[in-house]
């Protein structure tokens, strides 16, 4: 692999080279030596602009299918569309199979479209951060609009996809218990819900169950949140897009954007600083191989005031 | 704690019998790596263009259809003109031993045929990682 300095991939990232994205991205997810001066060197200003969603939902629901066509549909309207697709890393060999670009090839060879495929690579923490300096790098190539796409299980997925302005959660008819377990988390900070499939038995019982969960949502700003698709079809793509559109206007009206920038960047930062320190205590852990201790949180306790700082 | 390796597992071509890809797929998740699968039926240039956005360390190709000797080569000619032809192909399947010495002299780093046990096809994909 051919070394790249930090400001050969900051000038490839303006000129939206394909393999100085890639690179720099792989520096920040690595946390190489060159991370903080990438990130440094990077067109704030379009990162500001860019648009960011969340996608997320349980798996078979649809996820990579409806982002596809979310992109051919932004492709036509002339958007630079970047995806960040996140699996998860087997938690016994920390390998991973990233499977997400088989329903998103027919835009391989479209260079406005840059897919990122990612493994949670069972990091409690680190990932957020790794997901949200690829959102960075993506937006500073030029892309408009940036689609996280997750499985919707589990806190760390959670955390991720309060990385987006807007988040949109995926579901299709005959989960049953799926969706149940779902409703008190996801759900919630869902700004819209799209029922996938819309062509199966079941469509309209759960759209319509969803619209009573959703019902104060449309009601505080007058846009509908609770949309159908049948995402192979391409069928009610227009529709979600443009409802994303008026959201985004709403959301910039009000100042929540501003707002979950600020909240974004907070949960970047800590997420962050758990990065910065790990490889630190991790090293503190290897010379205490034989603890005295063995109460964790004690231990915990007794090594970060052991550890020199800086 | 070290890094996985980011690999490209992809299918060039018309045949759409994936076993072995998958397997192999499998195989490697089990060892460790990053393994992006990019599905049948793709173009040489879609492989490439993929494993650069990926940036993977290494790319396995599968062919079962006997058109490897066209298909394999092409690959290496797209990642050329993308620039990157540092990227190691690695190439497995129905891979009679006369067409072995043309694909290695095409820039194949390694060829797996069928009965290659999968501790020597890891071992290869590691080997290109590292290089």
């Amino acid at each position: 692999m051919p070394v790249n300095s930090s400001h050969t991939l900051l000038t490839g990232i303006t000129k939206q080279d394909p393999r100085a994205i890639g690179r720099a991205i792989s520096v920040v997810e690595n946390n190489l030596s060159d991370a903080a001066e990438i990130l440094a060197g990077l067109d704030p200003k379009r990162i500001e602009n860019a648009l960011v969603l969340g996608i997320t939902g349980p798996p078979g629901a649809g996820k990579s299918t409806l982002t596809s066509s979310l992109i051919s549909e932004l492709r036509r309207r002339n958007k630079r569309v970047g995806i960040v697709a996140i699996d998860p890393s087997s938690p016994i060999s920390g390998g991973a199979v990233l499977g997400d670009r088989i329903r998103m090839m027919e835009h391989a060879l479209d260079k406005d479209v840059v897919v990122r495929s990612m493994a949670t690579r069972g990091r409690l923490g680190g990932l957020c951060a790794s997901a949200g300096a690829t959102v960075r790098i993506m937006a500073a190539s030029g892309c408009d609009v940036i689609l996280i796409e997750t499985v919707g299980v589990g806190q760390s997925e959670m955390d991720i996809i309060r990385l987006a302005d807007i988040t949109i959660m995926v579901l299709a008819p005959g989960f049953g218990d799926d969706i149940q377990a779902m409703k008190a988390g996801l759900l919630e900070v869902a700004d819209f819900l799209v029922v996938n499939k819309y062509d199966l038995p079941g469509a309209d019982a759960l759209r319509m169950e969803m619209q009573q969960i959703f019902v104060q949502k449309e009601e505080e700003s007058n846009i509908p949140r609770v949309l159908e698709t049948i995402a192979s079809e391409n069928s009610g793509i227009k529709k979600l897009i443009d409802s994303l559109h008026s959201f985004e206007a709403y959301i910039e009206t009000n100042s929540i954007k501003t707002k979950r920038r600020h909240e974004a960047l907070d949960s970047e930062t800590l997420d962050w600083i758990f990065e910065i320190l790990r490889p630190r205590f991790t090293e503190q852990l290897k010379k205490d191989s034989n603890p005295q201790q063995t109460d964790p949180r004690i231990r915990a306790q007794q090594l970060i005031a052991n550890t020199p700082n800086g | 704690m070290t890094t996985p390796y980011r690999v490209l597992i992809g299918k060039p071509g018309l045949d759409g019998h994936d076993r072995g890809a998958k397997f192999i797929a499998r195989a490697l998740r089990d060892e460790g790596f990053e393994v992006i699968y990019t599905g049948i039926r793709r173009t040489a240039a879609e492989i490439a263009a993929t494993a650069i956005q990926e940036d993977v360390d290494v790319i396995g190709l599968s062919s079962l259809s006997g058109a490897h000797l066209r298909l394999f080569p092409e690959v290496i000619k797209e990642l050329k003109a993308r620039g990157a032809a540092d990227i190691p192909v690695l190439g497995g399947g129905v891979i009679p031993d006369e067409d072995m010495e043309a694909l290695l002299a095409a820039g194949m780093k390694a060829i797996f045929t069928p009965g290659t046990p999968a501790a020597t096809i890891i071992k290869s994909f590691s080997d290109a990682c590292e290089q």
